[in-house]
């Protein structure tokens, strides 16, 4: 075999091996999902066993599962929404009207990504109470908004870095304002950009859970809350809490696999050109 | 109409003065060609007076009004820009007809328009491409098409040729001219190429390190360089430049002494300068002539052909002359000198210049007949 056509297998084999690691988590947790909680928690570790669906009717007779996940799709795509609309004309800015200070504001932005959430807990916690945020969508939606603003600042500064500045500057000469320039010209040049932004945005704060176990109870509760509801006080159910977790990454498992062609692209973007 | 009038022109970024104190003035329906080494601040200067940069100090007027705070579009300008800056998610119509969308023109009136300009360059197939199916010719016609639909009062060309090829650029700089005298219209046109300056301007200005080294019409620069910048930027080849001495300073010219001793009598006058002051003497390529040995005089330059240029038509000989002096020539050709061929220059003191040591050039004592063929009034209808 010329040492090419070696290379080329050795190196999607070793892809494929990568691939497996880092997947065999989920899929130890999807087959795991259905077995008995004897099977499961059975020290040595078997793939052939009786299948039952009997977890997924206990978790949904214990906790009503679409309530969870239209919370959560609420959340993530309302938190997605809303920091859009003011990362969109922040990248903007600082892409095409860069300051001494862009720089260092870029990096101030992304270093309040550093602080551990757990230490501004109380603050936000005491304030929520306050506002009468707790459990309310709309509290968990400010909150990953939030969290998320300094990654989507900087991904779709990075966008629109790559958008040459003559364009828009052709725009201001046909008479654009600031906002007709982004709404005729930067967003439709970007939308590749802001659609795997989105999609990154939508996945942080559908598995975040720090926040939503801490500033929700039930009404507002997303699935990570569900989930965290399995690994309860009266013992561990490996075979529940691996249902539960597989309902709720389900949702977003298709989702990303349905968009991963957008996501890639958007990652990927500007690297090679 | 429009006329553009800039005074004390100032452009500051930081603590670096990139343009100095500028002053031009433009006529209405001028094709004016600003034209210097890059980095010169023409192109800053043409941003200025889009709108695109701020102005840091000084007054810009069109039309005896005072825009120096107008946004862009409120200017009435519009501008080609090098990149051709054509939006890649419309069409070729949406693209000429953005400016009248936004500025709520109705859909009819638009389509008419870009019809009426569309017709003017040829792009009536190409209505409904986008900018990323077109060749590099097509998109800068585009780019012009756009300009056009606005109707603007004063055309804005930032080096709109650079990126086509050379042929292509031949016709373009043909079809620019053209449009010039159709529409009427005033435009300020930015270049490093002095070829499209010599070709297409009624005025060129040439600019040096933020400020202006010279106005005038493309005949008038080349047989009336006012400085070494001006006299070596305009004309290609380059002007050769020879170190000189002045050796007599008289009523009907100047004359002046090469290191070898051989003397060239310059018609310019030589007011201020006495003779031993050192100058340098302008000799264009194509002023330069080859003799044979049997009709050489005491006054020739006897040197040797280091690389020689073929263009069929006309020849470029480079040759070392007064030791290791590098001079061009330019001739017919039908030339024969190879390299190394020994070789004789007469220099032809009627068409020299002189400069002085601060670069600043000797007045001529009359002006070129030539240089002033481009002032005489153009009968109406006689263009285009």
């Amino acid at each position: 075999m010329p040492t090419s056509q070696r290379h080329k297998l050795m190196m999607s084999l070793l892809g494929w091996v990568v691939a497996f690691l880092v997947f065999f988590p989920i899929l130890w947790m999807f087959l795991t999902s259905f077995k008995t909680e004897l099977d499961a928690v059975s020290g040595t570790p078997n793939i052939f066993f009786e299948p039952t669906l009997e977890n997924y009717a206990a978790v949904q007779e214990r906790a009503d599962y679409f309530r969870f996940a239209m919370n959560s799709i609420i959340i993530s795509f309302g938190s997605t929404i809303l920091a859009l609309v003011f990362a969109i004309p922040a990248a903007y800015a600082m892409a095409f009207f860069p300051s001494k200070r862009t720089r260092g504001t870029l990096l101030w932005m992304l270093s309040t990504k550093m602080l551990p959430p757990v230490g501004v807990l109380v603050p936000v916690y005491l304030i929520f109470r306050d506002l009468q945020l707790l459990d309310s969508h709309l509290g968990l939606v400010i909150v990953f908004a939030l969290m998320n603003l300094p990654i989507i600042v900087w991904m779709l500064f990075t966008f629109f870095k790559e958008v040459p500045k003559d364009i828009l500057e052709a725009g201001r000469m046909d008479g654009a304002s600031p906002r007709q320039e982004l709404r005729f010209i930067l967003i439709p040049l970007s939308v590749p950009g802001i659609a795997s932004t989105g999609l990154l945005s939508v996945i942080l704060a559908w598995n975040e859970a720090f926040w939503s176990l801490n500033l929700t109870t039930v009404a507002a509760a997303p699935l990570t809350a569900f989930i965290a509801s399995f690994s309860s006080p009266e013992g561990l159910f490996w075979a529940k809490l691996s249902a539960a977790s597989t309902m709720a990454i389900a949702p977003i498992l298709i989702f990303g696999w349905l968009s991963q062609k957008q996501l890639v692209r958007g990652l990927t973007f500007g690297a090679v050109k | 109409m429009a006329t553009l009038t800039l005074r004390n022109i100032k452009k500051v970024y930081g603590d670096v003065e990139v343009i100095q104190d500028l002053s031009l003035d433009i006529e209405d329906r001028e094709f004016v060609v600003l034209v210097g080494p890059s980095g010169c601040g023409k192109s800053t200067l043409l941003r200025m007076i889009a709108g695109l940069e701020e102005i840091s100090g000084g007054d810009l007027s069109i039309d005896d009004e005072r825009v120096n705070e107008l946004p862009p579009d409120r200017r009435g300008l519009a501008m080609v820009f090098q990149s051709y800056a054509l939006y890649p998610h419309m069409t070729v119509a949406d693209n000429m007809a953005f400016a009248l969308r936004l500025a709520g023109v109705s859909r009819e009136e638009r389509m008419a328009k870009v019809g009426e300009a569309a017709k003017i360059l040829h792009l009536e197939p190409l209505l409904d491409r986008k900018p990323r199916a077109l060749s590099g010719g097509q998109r800068q016609r585009v780019a012009i098409g756009r300009a056009i639909v606005r109707e603007p009062r004063v055309f804005l060309f930032d080096e709109p040729l650079s990126n086509l090829d050379a042929a292509l650029r031949v016709q373009m700089r043909i079809e620019i001219a053209r449009l010039h005298n159709s529409l009427d219209a005033t435009m300020i046109y930015v270049t490093h190429d002095q070829v499209e300056a010599m070709t297409m301007a009624d005025k060129i200005v040439v600019m040096n390190a933020g400020h202006i080294e010279q106005v005038g019409s493309p005949l008038d620069l080349y047989h009336h360089p006012e400085s070494l910048f001006v006299a070596g930027f305009i004309g290609s080849p380059k002007m050769n430049f020879i170190e000189a001495k002045i050796a007599s300073v008289g009523g009907d010219g100047t004359k002046v002494a090469l290191s070898d001793g051989t003397k060239v009598a310059v018609p310019v006058s030589g007011g201020g300068m006495s003779s031993g002051d050192a100058v340098t003497l302008g000799v264009r390529p194509e002023d330069l002539t080859a003799v044979a040995n049997d009709q050489a005089t005491g006054g020739d330059l006897a040197g040797r052909v280091v690389v020689a240029e073929r263009l069929g038509g006309e020849t470029f000989l480079y040759t070392e002359v007064l030791d290791g002096q590098t001079l061009n020539l330019k001739g017919p050709g039908a030339m024969t000198y190879r390299v190394n061929d020994a070789i004789r220059l007469r220099i032809d003191g009627a068409t020299c210049h002189l400069f002085r040591d601060d670069g600043k050039a000797l007045p001529r004592l009359a002006r070129n007949p030539m240089a002033d063929l481009d002032a005489e009034p153009v009968a109406p209808g006689a263009a285009g």
